[in-house]
């Protein structure tokens, strides 16, 4: 089973979830740039951050046989701080780099008019990059987060179609598919969806533009989740192809609108001494 | 790719695997050629000259494999300066930022971008710390940083193939001496291997180890 984990935080992960995700099947994952949990104060924190999803990060996953992407944006939460809202001033120049494959994530968090603000210059800038947006639909009042995200997309110069609407559910699933955008699931231990549910949903909506992820990161989350899904896709019948489909096929798919994948990541060889990163001493 | 800089503009198009990308190069080469004779402008975080957004394209443009050769030729072409390097090595990529490593020897005259050094050999990077070991930092580096840089090479498993000059700076170097001596007591007393590459090194400093029963 090859898996494309379309959405994972990495830089909150251990090299351990890096090795048992190599071994799981996966080959490729997209790294959004989100908030870490402790917001941030400057843009100068955010540049150190972007600057590690393009530099260190990579390389650690490379070390695993795993080719990294992300995506880059100023988040909802924190476009709400005015201190951090000159971020968006900085983000063309991030928005050219070779394995940024999308604008992301952005999306609403309490849906306030500097979300607003911060949403819809975004999606501009996507469409001025030639890049595809990661739009995540919020945690709270969902259903009226995901409508007024879809009248924004309709309203903006970027189409449906190069949208990934993220953390989808029961009850945000058909309104989403009916605006053609890709439709994204994260799969996690408590909240949003789980693998069972996933296969249901994948019953009725089909495998089409779906996509499925672990959107791992600092909270309680699982790096393997993809993988259970295929696992729980397979036993309820699905064939190995509607799994290649949802688990790679879809997430290359969307990205690659980007023109950016490179997805030839020679396996991991030559490790020193086959141990881990590489700190030195080993 | 290990050849070092320069690339010719000749040696980077044969390379390349259509006639899209080698248009694409020679706009972007032209767009650095023009920068190189407009006056200088004030750098900004936020914003960059079009031929460094061709800078930061290459890869996806021209194949990874030759985006070292054309970041390296864009450089080259636009005479980036110090201030122009030290930029666009801050707000490069892991990728940019080897380009620009490879591209000092040939773009700066003199020590002054040894900061660039030291940044990209305090990193556990491979690719920057193996870019970092080129010509100019056998011509710049001074003895203390020439040797810790050797040693961080054996620590993070780059071939010391790739430092420049190896020869002639580890000649006659007690002081690397012990250090190499040092690190393959450590690596002894922990029941690990000792690189090869130590031995070389060592035997290249001309001095006798001070412990040889550990060796």
């Amino acid at each position: 089973m090859r898996i494309f984990d379309p959405h994972i935080h990495m830089t909150s992960r251990t090299t351990d979830d890096y090795e048992a995700m190599y071994t799981a099947g996966v080959r490729a994952l997209v790294e959004p740039s989100f908030w870490l949990g402790q917001p941030r104060t400057s843009p100068a924190s955010f540049f150190d951050y972007f600057d590690a999803l393009l530099g260190w990060e990579p390389f650690r996953a490379a070390q695993y046989g795993i080719a990294h992407h992300c995506t880059i944006a100023l988040n909802p939460k924190e476009a709400n701080d005015p201190r951090c809202t000159p971020v968006l001033d900085a983000l063309p120049r991030y928005l050219v780099k070779d394995s940024v494959v999308a604008v992301g994530e952005i999306g609403y968090d309490s849906m306030t008019p500097a979300e607003d603000t911060a949403l819809a210059a975004q999606l501009q800038m996507a469409a001025d990059h030639g890049l595809p947006a990661l739009v995540h639909t919020p945690h709270r009042d969902k259903l009226a987060g995901l409508h007024r995200t879809v009248d924004v997309i309709r309203e903006s110069n970027l189409p449906t179609e190069r949208v990934l609407l993220d953390h989808l559910n029961e009850t945000t699933v058909k309104h989403a598919a009916d605006s053609g955008c890709w439709l994204g699931f994260s799969i996690y231990p408590d909240t949003k969806m789980d693998e069972d549910r996933m296969v249901t949903i994948l019953r009725t909506h089909g495998t089409e533009k779906v996509l499925v992820n672990s959107a791992a990161d600092w909270g309680r989350s699982d790096p393997l989740k993809t993988r259970k899904v295929g696992d729980a896709m397979l036993a309820a019948g699905f064939s190995e192809d509607d799994v290649d489909q949802v688990l790679w096929r879809n997430p290359v798919a969307f990205y690659g609108l980007s023109g950016r994948l490179q997805l030839d990541i020679p396996e991991p060889e030559g490790l020193h001494e086959g141990n881990s990163i590489l700190r030195g001493g080993e | 790719m290990t050849q070092t800089a320069p690339w010719t503009r000749k040696d980077v198009e044969a390379r390349l695997a259509d006639d899209m990308a080698r248009a694409w190069l020679g706009e972007a080469l032209a767009e650095a050629a023009r920068a190189a004779q407009a006056p200088p402008t004030p750098p900004s975080p936020y914003t960059s000259h079009t031929w460094e957004l061709r800078f930061a394209a290459a890869g996806r443009q021209c194949g990874q494999d030759n985006a070292d050769a054309v970041r390296t030729l864009l450089l080259t072409q636009a005479r980036a300066g110090l201030d122009t390097l030290t930029r666009l090595y801050r707000q490069g990529s892991a990728a940019e930022r080897r380009a620009v490593l490879r591209a000092l020897p040939s773009l700066v005259e003199g020590p002054h971008a040894v900061h660039l050094l030291d940044d990209a050999l305090r990193t556990n990077d491979t690719r920057l710390v193996s870019a970092a070991v080129g010509p100019y930092a056998a011509a710049h580096l001074d003895a203390h940083a020439w040797r810790h840089a050797v040693l961080k090479c054996l620590f993070t498993g780059v071939p010391l193939d790739h430092v420049a000059d190896l020869d002639r700076r580890a000649r006659g170097d007690g002081e690397l001496a012990r250090m190499l001596t040092d690190y393959a007591a450590e690596r002894t007393a922990a029941g690990r291997d000792i690189p090869r590459d130590l031995h070389r090194v060592l035997t290249l400093t001309g001095e006798k180890p001070q412990r040889p029963q550990e060796l």
